[in-house]
Parts: structure tokens; C-alpha cells; sequence
């Protein structure tokens, strides 16, 4: 362990205000002048960049504590005030406090026995309803306090405080300057404070009027020097710069005795530079500018938003070991791997600990050096001196190198990274692959983890990250490797699945296909199965025997495929029923109800009942026949897929045409006055919507027409059949009609006046007016058609712009609610303070991600129990 | 037979376990192998379990935040010709968990006892609910500048239809204050109280004059009666469910309301609890998204713990963390900072954020547990250092 470090546990932290006692223990040194550096650009003592708050210049040292640039962490400074002021965030603690107490002898206005009974109350408020509603009572207390006019203590009266913002009081009509409001604040007692909820240990009421001004270190604002040579300051720097001028002309005139007027204003100056280097954008004030017009970055600005320091550098951290490039797929590396270009490979590193064991052959690594793979780029001394390799040091290094030394080794097959994409919504976003050294520049991955990352290969990018020491990486394994990561949380079924080709692909070999012998193992045996001893010894095999190899010989599962209906004659005719026994797959087609993610319980049985590994072994087999059926018997989707022939056509038309007829009809009925209204609905109401129901009805017909009569066998319909891709309204709209356009749940109804587009009639309420498109995309579409189409896909467009921000906005909000709860070792589920939320986690104790589909497969133990 | 051996099981399994069992058991089933089936539940079952320290808020957060990338933003859909306008999609799941008080559709779902559910006379019956005002029972309104009022035309058939009367309506109008009423057959004549009022004052009554509150339930701008499994129901546009719950005919054990703040007013936490839960998966499920209850129970059970519904805002629950950290991660950072530096408070570093922000282990999943060791002598510490 490195000695210079002290490691140490916080345990609280607590927070309150400095007094000015504090402040001036707390400083080591006080600053007097507002000039930075003298004429050899050395720092001036005594001047807002003096050395002893620390150093930002290469080859000076800290006069506190002797240490060098990124050694010392700088030191605080103070200014001695001339004038009392007031501190902005305090401002309305400062009034309630002028408002609820005398102003005459300081005690709260209150009896003493009323003042006791309500701090007995707020405690128990606060241990029994929680905060708010502690901070509710404190408002009430302090309004009742506005109404009381008469000190119950020593009967003074009171008069009327306001303020004027920012940080003006007025008592009357007589302005309360900072020197009055703070010896009215030093009155009040301690017991007193508690009433508004005040600790008086951590925050004495006269420290919110400051007297004396705590400088930061230079470390916190430091300088840049630009390639002119000249120094460009950092904002607080300037703003500070300001305060120490102001200060020093206003003490001067107070000693030379300048008039009240003069001495007034150069106060309220001083009171906006430090109003505005705590905070550059209080609402009453112009903030303070550069030169160049843009507002000076103070304190508050620091620490508020996404970019501020707490959201962007404290809740959220930036590593090392990590590379970031563009992904594409590769079927042919296993599910838990991560193909690695070999330029990253040789720039992350894994440090490895030389032991006499494995000294030998780690110095073979020093030997080959950065340049050549595998070799390593740095060496770490035992006292932590990192030591890069290059040809000129390798020798003496090799030399050196002894048990106890550390060898930062170029990343291998094997080794073990974090891959994750963005934005990682849910935790399979950010999982642990195994490395494998790949040529090229990209990232490949199996593309059945596509699902869980929502990638695609259009450009998408990924980070990866090492984990650098042993527990890191221990923990990386057990907790966040594919393959324990395969029961997706959210609903207890498989998250990683075929996808696309590999749906098809098993979809076609299951349901037509039946090879020759040698086809069969050709097939298997390029999809990297090995072992053919399950292969029926048989001229011809069929699909359903070659799937079958790759299942676990004493498998049994009972599912459906898509499209079962229930209905057994049916169901038996189409070959929903998805029946395996004994490892063979007796019925059914594997299509993605059946391998697909999320859907049926085919994964899910067989992660339950052969584990993890077997799982994605079975997964990656599974996903590379179905590949590789496509590759051997070809496969390519064209637009005659969805040809239809002549009599279909005709009848698409005639639906239409009845269609339109009968629109038209309800139109005529509805200008003549005599449609009946809904109930609860106008006349016009009822109209669109029964023209809507009617056309909505004549898109679905046409839609059954072309699955109907659409070649079975041809690729497109393989496509949708399977779910691989696409579904029956797609074909619809390609070969049949594309149909109504909506725009918010309503036919189209804006553009000109009295009329969507300038070739219709005014007034028209016929279908094609109104964005119905009677065209398939196939045959083209018209003008017209073309527009309404445009119309909506400009509002979809926009709706997905407008989700994304929103969804973010209530995930993050549902995240920082929650990220405190957590099961108990008794069962309950609690938050931070161990409040119980819950006494079994979701009634019944059962995590979700070890159910299948939220339950248990009764089923399956009957089945089990029965055999 | 069967019925003994499930109860000696029941203290062992959840309930959900051992009904789908019930329903899944062959009644040939022998009692033999029914014990083993339920051994062999109660054996998974204890796999299922959770483990302790595992972070089931986060867990839920991402269960709901991640599908929430995949839900419409249109906020209006239509299931069918008899339907009313219901906010779905992200903008309904925004509403139900930030405990918006206005909802942009309030609805509320009338079940009725006998005979109204039986479909009699439900169209009155609906009718008689719908809050209607002035201007939905006038046919006409008129400023008669002779006289410096207003004359309102009453319909005599809307009248007969919601069972009012013209001396009723009288009534029902001069409950407004500095106004003087008179009617004369179906016409109403409105006239400000007092001195003789400028004619512009008129005008501005007959806006007024509109909005009186006649008849039905406040708030229920719309009635449609329907079909809903064999019983008839009257689905409404706007909400009041203090007053529906108190009319004569309605089914007050089955009638709800989609505005979820006032379930917890008029029947109490527990059932707005149950209401969020009911509403997220209607919507998810509406979606055709997949997302476990529990997942949905457990935000239910955050925004109900306190004993009053709060939403996920920065006022609602983030607002009740102790930990002052957590709340400034999360929004308005100097507010928090500077009111703890007031009540001089105290973070104990308990949750999660502020171990994050000090590079310290998180005490959730295995962060949680701590190891004992005995301290053995200095010269064997060494040895392994």
C-alpha cells in the first residue's frame, strides 16, 4: 500500500458555517492586495496567487507545506472586511429571523412557555412525519411571529421589516444597515434559534453577515497561460480581485474620513462583487461580466447542473483502461466475448504482480516491449514509480525486475473487460465479456447481445473498461457476465435471443427444409457443433432432427410457437405446437416466440434446468445454424414477394371501393342532418369517428387479402411469419394500401383554409381529403398521398425528439427516488435511514430475475412429478 | 383431500405458488405425488428468493425507466367508437408518478347496483349525474338593453329530460350573489342588483351567467353509459368521487376514479397505493410492454410510505432523504446545502450517491457486508503485506 496516502473511512459529514474565528485559524495568510504578480511574474505576498494558498507554477513550492505543483492541495486565505456584509444565500434566514425576533432585547417573540412547548413539538414532528413536514410547522411558526407587534420579553414594540431584494432591509422607512442587522443577530440566544430550526453550534445567526472573507486556494482557481505567453486568470480569481480593490479604497476612505455618501456607495460595490462571487445569477442583480460580455462562472454556478461540480465530477467519475469504437457483429465469437482491435490490445494494460513464479514469464513480456504483441508498456516499482518500456530503458528494466514489482501487461485472450453502451438504461447495458485479440479496428460482438446493449452495426460505438485489480476483476465475473445476466430483471425471461437471420434461419430449417446426410453435417459442423453422435443415422434428415442435435439430450418442454390459436386442429395443421422430448424436437417451429428475447419459456426452461453456461452455449449453436441454413440455401427478400395476382388486386380495389361508398354515404347522411349522434358525442364527432372505424376496417380487410394471398414460401413472408423482421401491416402497406394517415388519433384535418390541400374542394369530408392513402407503396402514391404521408412522418419524427428528453427526465427521477432501497438480511425492503418500504420484497420475496415471467412454472414440476 | 395438503403448505409457499398449482394439479393426482410436487416447489422457491443487500429500487427504476424510451408520446388514443379521450403512453405514466393534482383526463368509471346495471333507465340515470350549467339547459341568451338584463330562454325540453322545473332553476341561479331573478314562462330575466349598471356590466353578467351551476355532479363534464361485461357502467369525463360515491344507486364498492390523489382523500393511502399500481400497468400493459408487478409495487410502496401519496419529485419524496448529499445530487443542490448549513445537519453516509461521490464502497449488494478478522501478530500480518 502506498505510503503517502492515509486511507480512512468517512463516516458523516456535517455541515454548518465558518465563523469568523474559524476563518481566520482556517487561513494561512491574509490578503491585502489586489495585484497578482510582480514585474518577473513571481507571485506578490499577500496578493490573491500568494505561494503560501498553494501552487500552480511548475518549480515553486508551497510556503505552507513545502510541496510541489500537483502535490499540495493549497490552503485558505482571508480579507479582512471594512464593512459588514451581508452573505446573499442567507438572506432569508437573515429577514425571518429580523422578523421573529425583538429588536430591542433579541429573544424570539414568544412567551418562554409557548417557545418550549413548540420545540418539543418540532422534534417529534420531525421523528414522526419527516422533514417537509418539520419545514411546514417552522413556516407556520414564522408567520405567526410576523403578527405580533409587541415583545412579550421587554414590551417593545415592532416595527414593520422588509426587504428589498437583494439584500436591502428596511425597517420602516429607515434602510438597516449590515452593522445593525448584525448586532441584532448577536442578541439573539441560542435557545431562541431552535425555533426556526436553527443549530446555533453550526450556525451562529451573525455569521450569515460577514466580517471577514475566506479566499479559496489558487489550486481551485488556477490560471492558464495562453501561447502568447500572457496569463488568462480564472473567473473567482477576477471576481476576487474585485472584493480586495473595493476593500482597500473603502478602508482607506473610512480612515481618511470621506463623506457617509461616498463611503455608502463603495459598501453596496462591495456587497454586489461579493453578492456575485457567491452567486452570479441571483434574479435582481446584472450578473458580472468579462470583458468580453459573458458572465463570469462564480461559486454557485460551480456547484448547480448536469455540469456542475456535483452531478458532473462527484456523482459521476472518469476512468482509465478504457477504449471506445465503433461495434460490428460477428457470429462466429462466443456470446461472452468481446473481439478487441489489436491497437487497443496493445494500449490497455493489465497490471500483473511479479511473483519468483511467474517472474520468467512476465519478463518475456518486458522483453517484447510496447512495440511488439503481447508485450507491456509499463513497469511499477515496488514504492509506485511507474516506469514506461522502451527500447533504450528495456535492458536495465530486465535487470531490475524482481518479485515485487508490478508489470502492466498488454490486454489478452482471456483477460476480462467491462463493454457497455450507452445510454445504459438498465444493467445489462454495462456487462463483462472475455477479451479476444482481434485484426481490424472494431469491436465485434455476437450479435445475440445486440439485444440487451440495443445496438446495431449503423455506426453505433462502445466503451470498454479493464478492471485493474484482482477484486475488481472478481467481481466484474461474478457479478456482470453475459451469462448471469441473461434473466432480464424486468420480467424474469431470457433478454438474449436469436435475432433476424438466426430467427429466420431456424424458422426455415424447422418448418421446410429436410437435407442429405452429408448436408446435415455440413451444416452442423460450419455452425461449430462438433459433436454429431445425436445425428439419426439416416439418408435424409429433416430440419426438426438437425435443430435437435444441438438440445440437451434429456430435454422436455411444451410451448407454442406464433400464431398457435388454442384451437388443436388448427394448431396441429400449422405446427404451432412446440413439443420436445427427450432432447428431439417432435413438433412445433422454432421461430421468436420460441428464441427470440423476451418471448416464451423455450430459454427460460433451459437456463432454469441446464444452468447458464449450457444456456448461451446452446444459444450461440443455435444462432449460428440459423445462419448458417440461410447461407446454404440462400436468402433474399425482392419486391415480387409481395406480388399479388390479378384477383386480389381486384378484390383490394373492390374493398376500397366499397369503402369509400360507404364513407361517402355517411357524409351525405350527416349534411342532410339526419346521423345520430353518439351518446356523449356531437354530430361532427360521431361522423369522423364512424368514417375512421369504417376505413380503418377497410385497411385491415385489404390487409388479410395480402396475407391471404401472398406466396407463403417467399422471403418477405418468412420474414414476418418468423418475427424476424417485419410484420403483416408492412406487407399491407407494400402490396395492398398504405391507409389512413392520423395525426393525433384524428384524420388530417389542417393546412389551408376550409381544406387540407390546396386540390381539394373546401369543406371536403371524403376519405381521400382527409389523408386516406388508397395506393400501396408498391404501385406509388400520389401527390396528394405523398404530402399527407410526409405530414405524419414529420409527426412521428417529432414525437420520438420530445420522448427521449422526457423518458430520461422521469427514469432519472424514478432512479434518484429509489437507488437507496434495498433487501435487508430479514427479509424487508428499506431505505437509507432503514425505514421500511416494504416487509417482502413484492409480497412474496421473489426475485425477479430468478422466476420465470414473475412466477413459478408450476407446470414444469407437475410435468416433472407426472413423468 | 387435496385441500389438507395444500393448507399444511401454505404457511411455506406464497399464496400465488400454491393457487396456480390448485388450478394446475390434475384432480387425479395422487396425494403421493402432489407432497412431492410441492416439495419440489418449496425447494425452488427458496432459490427464487432475493438475495440481501440486492438494490431492488434501482432494480425498479430501471424496469420502468428503460421501456418508458419505448412508449408513445400521443396522448390521445381511441379504442374504439365508444370511448372516451384517456391520456396513455409516457405522459400518463409522467402524471401517476409525479402525483399531478390536475389530471389532463380525469375519468371515473360509475358501477351501479340492481337495476341500473342492468341497463334501466341508465341514460337517465347518466344524465342526471353530468353537471350542467346554465348555458347546457338555455337555448338562448339575450341583453335586452331596455331593460339592462339579461334574458335566458330556458329549453323546455331539456328541462323534462333532467326533470327540472323553471322555479327550480330560479333557484339554482340565485345563488348567485347581486343579482335579481325573475322568470316569466321559459324566460329567465337576470338583472344586476342595485343602481343601474353601466351596459357593459350586462355583457360581462351574461358571460357570467353562463357558468352557473344548475344541476348533477360537480366536475362531470361527460356521461357515457356502456356495456362492460354483461353489466352496464357509466363512464365519465371529470371527477368527483366524494359526491358520486354518495348518490343513491351507485355501486360505492366497485366504482373508481383514475385521479389518484383523490382516492387517497376519499378511501385512504392503502387504496391509492393499489390505484398507482392499477394505473401503471394499465397503461404498460396498454403498451404491450412487459414489466413486472413487483417492480410497479414497489414504486407504489415509495410514493406511499410516509402515510400520504408523494410523487418523484424534488418536493415529494427526494425531499424526505435524510441524507443531504442525496437530495443535492439530485436537483436544486445549493438549496439543499444551505439549509443544512442552517439546521447544522448531519449526512451519515448511509445511501448510496454520497459513498459514490466519496470513492467509497455503496452498502448495497456487495458492498453490504463487512468481514471480521482476527488481528494476528505483527510479524504474520507481515508476511502476507
Amino acid at each position: 500500500m502506498d505510503e503517502r496516502f492515509v486511507y480512512r473511512k468517512v463516516k458523516s459529514i456535517k455541515f454548518g458555517i465558518f465563523s469568523p474565528k474559524t476563518i481566520k485559524e482556517l487561513a494561512v495568510a491574509k490578503i491585502v492586495t489586489p495585484e497578482l504578480y510582480d514585474k518577473e511574474g513571481y507571485p506578490v505576498d499577500g496578493g490573491l496567487m500568494d505561494i503560501r494558498l498553494g501552487v500552480i507554477d511548475p518549480g515553486l513550492t508551497c510556503k505552507t507545506d513545502g510541496q510541489k505543483l500537483k502535490e499540495s492541495l493549497g490552503h485558505f486565505g482571508y480579507i479582512e472586511l471594512a464593512r459588514p456584509i451581508i452573505h446573499i444565500n442567507f438572506v432569508p434566514v437573515i429577514l425571518t429571523l429580523l422578523k421573529g425576533t425583538c429588536r430591542e432585547c433579541g429573544r424570539v417573540l414568544l412567551q418562554k412557555q409557548k417557545m418550549d412547548t413548540l420545540k418539543s413539538e418540532l422534534i417529534v414532528q420531525e421523528i414522526e412525519d419527516g422533514r417537509a413536514e418539520k419545514k411546514g410547522k417552522i413556516r407556520d411558526i414564522v408567520t405567526l411571529l410576523k403578527a405580533t407587534n409587541k415583545c412579550p420579553h421587554c414590551k417593545a414594540k415592532q416595527l414593520k421589516i422588509t426587504l428589498e431584494k437583494p439584500t436591502t432591509f428596511m425597517e420602516g422607512d429607515k434602510r438597516l444597515t449590515p452593522i445593525e442587522i448584525r448586532s441584532r443577530l448577536e442578541k439573539v440566544p441560542d435557545e431562541d434559534c431552535e425555533v426556526f430550526g436553527i443549530d446555533p453550534l453550526s450556525f451562529r445567526p451573525e455569521w450569515a453577515v460577514l466580517t471577514v472573507l475566506l479566499i479559496p486556494p489558487v489550486t481551485m482557481r488556477p490560471s492558464i497561460t495562453l501561447e502568447s505567453g500572457e496569463r488568462s486568470e480564472d473567473d473567482l480569481t477576477h471576481k476576487l480581485g474585485d472584493i480586495v480593490r473595493i476593500n482597500q479604497r473603502l478602508f482607506e476612505n473610512i480612515n481618511a474620513g470621506a463623506p457617509e455618501i461616498i463611503i455608502e456607495d463603495l459598501w453596496d460595490l462591495l456587497q454586489y462583487h461579493i453578492t456575485t462571487f457567491f452567486d452570479n445569477e441571483v434574479a435582481q442583480l446584472p450578473p458580472a461580466r468579462h470583458r468580453s460580455g459573458q458572465p463570469l462562472k462564480t461559486i454557485a454556478s460551480r456547484i448547480k447542473s448536469k455540469e456542475g461540480r456535483i452531478r458532473h465530477n462527484l456523482a459521476g467519475k472518469r476512468t482509465n483502461f478504457c477504449a471506445r469504437t465503433v461495434i460490428s457483429p460477428d457470429p462466429m465469437i462466443s456470446i461472452d466475448e468481446v473481439g478487441v482491435p489489436m491497437v487497443i490490445a496493445m494500449k490497455l494494460t493489465v497490471p500483473e504482480r511479479v511473483t519468483d513464479w511467474n517472474m520468467q514469464h512476465l519478463k518475456k513480456f518486458v522483453e517484447r516491449g510496447h512495440t511488439k504483441y503481447p508485450g507491456s508498456n509499463y513497469i511499477i516499482r515496488p514504492d509506485g514509480k511507474k516506469k514506461k518500456i522502451t527500447d533504450e530503458t528495456k535492458e536495465q528494466l530486465l535487470e531490475e525486475i524482481q518479485p515485487g514489482y508490478t508489470v502492466e501487461r498488454h490486454l489478452m485472450d482471456g483477460d476480462i473487460a467491462i463493454f457497455n453502451r450507452q445510454p445504459s438504461l438498465h444493467r445489462m447495458s454495462m456487462m463483462c465479456h472475455r477479451v479476444r485479440v482481434l485484426p481490424n479496428k472494431t469491436f465485434r460482438l455476437n450479435p445475440a447481445v445486440c439485444i440487451p446493449y440495443n445496438a446495431d452495426f449503423d455506426g453505433d460505438e462502445m466503451n470498454l473498461h479493464v478492471p485493474q485489480t484482482e477484486e475488481a476483476r472478481a467481481e466484474a465475473q461474478i457479478l456482470m457476465e453475459v451469462q448471469t445476466q441473461l434473466i432480464s430483471p424486468r420480467y424474469g425471461l431470457s433478454i438474449i435471443g436469436c435475432v433476424q437471420d438466426a430467427i429466420s434461419g431456424n424458422y426455415m430449417l424447422t418448418k421446410f427444409v429436410t437435407l442429405t446426410r452429408n448436408e446435415a453435417v455440413d451444416l452442423l459442423l460450419s455452425s461449430k457443433v462438433t459433436d454429431l453422435s445425436r445425428l439419426p443415422n439416416k439418408e435424409h434428415i429433416s430440419g426438426k432432427e438437425i435443430f435437435s442435435v444441438l438440445l440437451p439430450e434429456d430435454f422436455n418442454f411444451i410451448g407454442k410457437s406464433r400464431g398457435h390459436t388454442g384451437n388443436s386442429e388448427e394448431d396441429k395443421k400449422n405446427d404451432t405446437i412446440v413439443l420436445i422430448k427427450e432432447g428431439k424436437l417432435i413438433s412445433g417451429v422454432m421461430d421468436k416466440a420460441n428464441l427470440g428475447d423476451g418471448s416464451g419459456l423455450l430459454l427460460r426452461t433451459l437456463h432454469k434446468q441446464y444452468g447458464q453456461q449450457r444456456t448461451i452455449e446452446v444459444l450461440g449453436k443455435v444462432f449460428r445454424l440459423g445462419i448458417e441454413t440461410l447461407i446454404k440455401m440462400g436468402f433474399s427478400a425482392c419486391l415480387h414477394d409481395t406480388d399479388l395476382s390479378e384477383n386480389a388486386r381486384n378484390k383490394i380495389y373492390e374493398t376500397l371501393d366499397a369503402a369509400y361508398k360507404d364513407v361517402d354515404d355517411f357524409i351525405k347522411v350527416f349534411r342532410d342532418g339526419r346521423l345520430e349522434a353518439f351518446p356523449g358525442r356531437s354530430i361532427a364527432e360521431t361522423l369522423e369517428l364512424k368514417i375512421l372505424e369504417r376505413l380503418n376496417k377497410a385497411r385491415n380487410e385489404t390487409g388479410s387479402i395480402v396475407s391471404k394471398n401472398a406466396n407463403k414460401a417467399s422471403a418477405a413472408l418468412i420474414m414476418s411469419d418468423s418475427g424476424a423482421r417485419g410484420n403483416p401491416l408492412n406487407l399491407a402497406q407494400i402490396a395492398g394500401c398504405v391507409g389512413q394517415q392520423a395525426m393525433r388519433g384524428k384524420r388530417i384535418e389542417k393546412g389551408y383554409r376550409h381544406r387540407t390541400l390546396s386540390c381539394f374542394k373546401k369543406d371536403d369530408l371524403s376519405s381521400a381529403a382527409r389523408g386516406f392513402i388508397r395506393s400501396s407503396f408498391k404501385h406509388g402514391l400520389t401527390p396528394a398521398e405523398f404530402f399527407f404521408a410526409s405530414m405524419t412522418g414529420r409527426d412521428s419524427l417529432m414525437d420520438t425528439a420530445l420522448r427521449t428528453p422526457k423518458s430520461g427526465y422521469l427514469y432519472r427521477r424514478l432512479a434518484n427516488a429509489m437507488q437507496d432501497l434495498k433487501v435487508e438480511y430479514d427479509g424487508t425492503v428499506r431505505d437509507a435511514n432503514k425505514k421500511i418500504v416494504q416487509f417482502a420484497y413484492g409480497e412474496d420475496n421473489v426475485d425477479v430475475s430468478r422466476s420465470e415471467n414473475g412466477r413459478l412454472n408450476v407446470a414444469r414440476l407437475i410435468e416433472k412429478v407426472s413423468e | 383431500m387435496h385441500n389438507e395438503i395444500f393448507k399444511e403448505y401454505e404457511s411455506k409457499l406464497p399464496m400465488g405458488i400454491i393457487n396456480d398449482l390448485k388450478q394446475r394439479v390434475p384432480s387425479n393426482f395422487s396425494q403421493a405425488k402432489l407432497k412431492k410436487v410441492l416439495e419440489l416447489a418449496c425447494e425452488e422457491y427458496e432459490l427464487m428468493k432475493v438475495d440481501a443487500g440486492e438494490a431492488v429500487g434501482l432494480l425498479s427504476a430501471e424496469s420502468i425507466g428503460e421501456p418508458g424510451t419505448q412508449m408513445t408520446l400521443n396522448t390521445f388514443h381511441f379504442a374504439g367508437v365508444a370511448e372516451m379521450n384517456v391520456t396513455t403512453g409516457l405522459p400518463r405514466i409522467i402524471e401517476i408518478l409525479d402525483c399531478t393534482k390536475s389530471l389532463a383526463t380525469p375519468m371515473m368509471e360509475i358501477h351501479l347496483e340492481s337495476p341500473y346495471n342492468k341497463g334501466k333507465e341508465i341514460k337517465e340515470f347518466a344524465e342526471s349525474i353530468k353537471e350542467n350549467r346554465l348555458k347546457h339547459i338555455a337555448s338562448e341568451f339575450t341583453v335586452n338593453v331596455a331593460k339592462a338584463a339579461v334574458d335566458v330562454t330556458l329549453s323546455q325540453e331539456k328541462l323534462t329530460a333532467l326533470k327540472l322545473t323553471v322555479p327550480s332553476v330560479v333557484k339554482a341561479i340565485e345563488s348567485m350573489r347581486g343579482i335579481v331573478v325573475k322568470a316569466d314562462g321559459n324566460i329567465v330575466t337576470i338583472k344586476p342588483k342595485g343602481k343601474e349598471e353601466a351596459i357593459n356590466e350586462v355583457f360581462k353578467l351574461k358571460d357570467k351567467v353562463k357558468e352557473i351551476y344548475i344541476s348533477g355532479v360537480k366536475g362531470i363534464t361527460q356521461v357515457l353509459p356502456i356495456k362492460k361485461e354483461e353489466e352496464f357502467i357509466i363512464v365519465t369525463a371529470g371527477s368527483n368521487m366524494k359526491e358520486v360515491l354518495q348518490i343513491e344507486g351507485v355501486d360505492a364498492e366497485k366504482t373508481i376514479t383514475n385521479d389518484i390523489i383523490e382516492i387517497a382523500q376519499v378511501l385512504g393511502v392503502e387504496a391509492a397505493r393499489q390505484s398507482v399500481i392499477n394505473e401503471v400497468k394499465k397503461v404498460i400493459d396498454a403498451q404491450g410492454l412487459n414489466v413486472d408487478l413487483r417492480h410497479i409495487m414497489l414504486v407504489a410502496d415509495t410514493m406511499t410510505v410516509t402515510g400520504n401519496i408523494k410523487g418523484l419529485t424534488r418536493y415529494g419524496i427526494v425531499s424526505e432523504k435524510a441524507s443531504v448529499l442525496a437530495r443535492a445530487s439530485f436537483e436544486t443542490p445549493l438549496k439543499h446545502i444551505i439549509e443544512a448549513s442552517i439546521s447544522g445537519e448531519t449526512d451519515y453516509l448511509n445511501s448510496v450517491v454520497e459513498n459514490v461521490m466519496l470513492n467509497q464502497p455503496v452498502p448495497v449488494g456487495t458492498g453490504l457486508p463487512g468481514l471480521v478478522t482476527k488481528n494476528n501478530k505483527k510479524e504474520e500480518k507481515a508476511k502476507y503485506l
